[in-house]
């Protein structure tokens, strides 16, 4: 019990946090990935895809934002299992049913933010394409989807931010990342503000890598008139 | 006049129709560009001038009528004759359109590369010269966000230029630049039409056209009105619609003074 901080965080802490950091990996990438496709799929739907489908994008968008994400993780969880489609019901795991949720939820705003890059590339660059001969396709994969992307991409961006916080989340359903695993250790060992300072460094540092990654993409992709504005 | 009556004109458009938003924004418009000719079409806002010249390469597909490139009826529903069409049609607009992406080069490049399957290393030679023609070889490396408007409109006909086109559909190509910005764009077209380029442009510019077209057309509502050559539809007693329109604006924009926009030997 009265160790000092730096035995407990090097025979305890790093030891027990390291599992859940791992975890937590594996909840982020795949739920990162997840929501940016289907943010991408979402996003040009919603502008160019035939009415129907746009209401329906457009009706996935709001559910998707509009609920708590605690609900859609509990739903995913708790109440898909309940429900039957001919005789078969679905039960997810924890780890599947967070990066379903995370990253259904990822993509409906993720597509919020494609959708704008979309819009804010001017119909006259996709007429100019089309009247050097190009197909709308060429117009589409050359000129548009290479702007829209550098425009999008600080959103998009700072979404895969907030989903590094929100895996949190995943503790809720039994799923043992970063914060579960915390949340045991600061039980068993009754030094609460130890632990949870401790657990603060680690998403401060794994948000801290997702910025500079986002940035070394950025500026890889930077050209004039598409640079990243610097605070 | 026999040699023109053997080779069918460059383009050719017939009884063209346009209906958009209940608006009849083309009322069977017909024109024909033969080889080397210069027409220039002025008009009041809203006349029709960007959707006839969107119409001629299918930007806006016509309700009615047909498109002829050299004598050959336009299939618009074909993809590949809209690909061809376009090739030899080159547009300039108004606002430049500009990939903003890309830098000169790389805007003159990229059509000759998909479009046109060149490899990059040719595309990127016959984009230089073109970008030389419009003396621009020295911004090649330049973006968009780092050009004036005169340069950017200047690329766009260098891009445009590159693909090899028959003919030039220009919407008012200086019309979104700074007055002093104007000459040298107006200066490349010169060029071109001196080089015999067949066009046709819509414009505000009306001393320059005068000085460049071999025919006028004067739009109002969607059909052309009047047409005839500068020097005969600014004559001071032709009592021309056209006439009324250019002193109008001419007072409006200050533009040189009635007197030089008047001046029949003025023209080429
Ligand atoms: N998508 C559209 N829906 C409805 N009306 C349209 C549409 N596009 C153009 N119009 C109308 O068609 C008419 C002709 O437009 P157009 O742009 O061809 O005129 P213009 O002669 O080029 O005018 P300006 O000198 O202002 O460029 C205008 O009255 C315009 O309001
Ligand atoms: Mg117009």
């Amino acid at each position: 019990m009265s160790s000092t901080y730096f035995e407990f965080l090097r025979a305890e802490l790093v030891p027990g946090l390291m599992d859940g950091l791992w975890t937590s990996i594996v909840v982020i990438v795949p739920s990162a990935l997840l929501g940016a496709l289907i943010g991408v799929v979402a996003g040009v739907l919603r502008v160019y895809g035939p009415r129907p489908v746009r209401r329906l994008t457009e009706g996935y968008v709001s559910l998707f934002r509009g609920t708590p994400l605690v609900v859609q993780v509990f739903f995913w969880y708790f109440a898909l299992p309940y429900i039957s489609i001919g005789g078969h019901s679905i039960v997810l795991d924890a780890i599947p049913a967070s990066i379903l949720a995370f990253g259904l939820c990822s993509g409906a705003y993720q597509s919020e933010y494609i959708r704008g890059g979309l819009n804010s590339i001017k119909r006259g660059q996709i007429r100019a394409a089309l009247a050097l001969g190009m197909t709308t396709r060429q117009a589409v994969q050359s000129v548009v989807l290479p702007q829209a992307f550098r425009r999008a991409l600080p959103g998009c961006g700072n979404e895969v931010i907030y989903l590094i916080k929100y895996s949190s989340l995943a503790s809720i359903i039994t799923v043992n990342e970063l914060t579960g695993t915390a949340t045991t250790i600061a039980k068993n060992s009754w030094r609460n503000i130890e632990v949870f300072c401790t657990l603060g460094v680690y998403y401060l540092a794994l948000v801290t890598l997702a910025t500079w990654l986002l940035h070394l993409a950025e500026d890889a992709m930077s050209v004039p008139g598409f640079e990243r504005h610097r605070s | 006049m026999s040699a023109e009556n053997q080779t069918p004109p460059v383009l050719e458009a017939r009884a063209l129709g346009k209906t958009l938003g209940g608006n009849r924004v083309l009322d069977a418009v017909s024109l024909s560009l033969p080889k080397g000719c210069v027409k220039v079409l002025i008009g009041p806002s809203g006349a029709g001038k960007s959707t006839l010249l969107q119409c001629l390469n299918f930007l806006i597909p016509p309700d009615s009528g047909t498109i002829l490139l050299e004598g050959r009826e336009v299939n618009g529903k074909s993809r590949r004759e809209l690909c061809t069409l376009r090739q030899n049609v080159g547009m300039i607009f108004q606002d430049f359109n500009l990939f903003d992406h890309l830098s000169a080069l790389e805007n003159v490049r990229v059509a000759l590369m998909k479009v046109k399957g060149m490899s990059k290393l040719d595309a990127g030679e016959l984009a230089l010269a073109e970008l030389a023609r419009v003396g621009l070889q020295d911004k090649a490396a330049l973006y968009p966000a780092s050009l004036s408007g005169g340069q950017k409109q200047r690329v766009a006909i260098a891009r445009a230029l590159a693909m090899d086109p028959k003919v030039m559909l220009l919407d008012e190509p200086t019309s979104a630049l700074d007055p002093e910005l104007i000459g040298e764009v107006l200066a490349v077209i010169r060029d071109l039409a001196q080089n015999g380029m067949t066009m046709i442009v819509a414009t505000h510019q009306i001393s320059f056209s005068a000085s460049l077209a071999d025919e006028f057309l004067f739009m109002e509502k969607g059909r052309v009105i009047e047409s005839g050559s500068p020097a005969e539809l600014l004559r001071r007693d032709s009592g021309s619609r056209t006439l009324a329109f250019c002193a109008k604006i001419s007072e409006l924009s200050g533009e040189g003074g009635e007197a030089e926009v008047l001046a029949p030997e003025c023209r080429v």
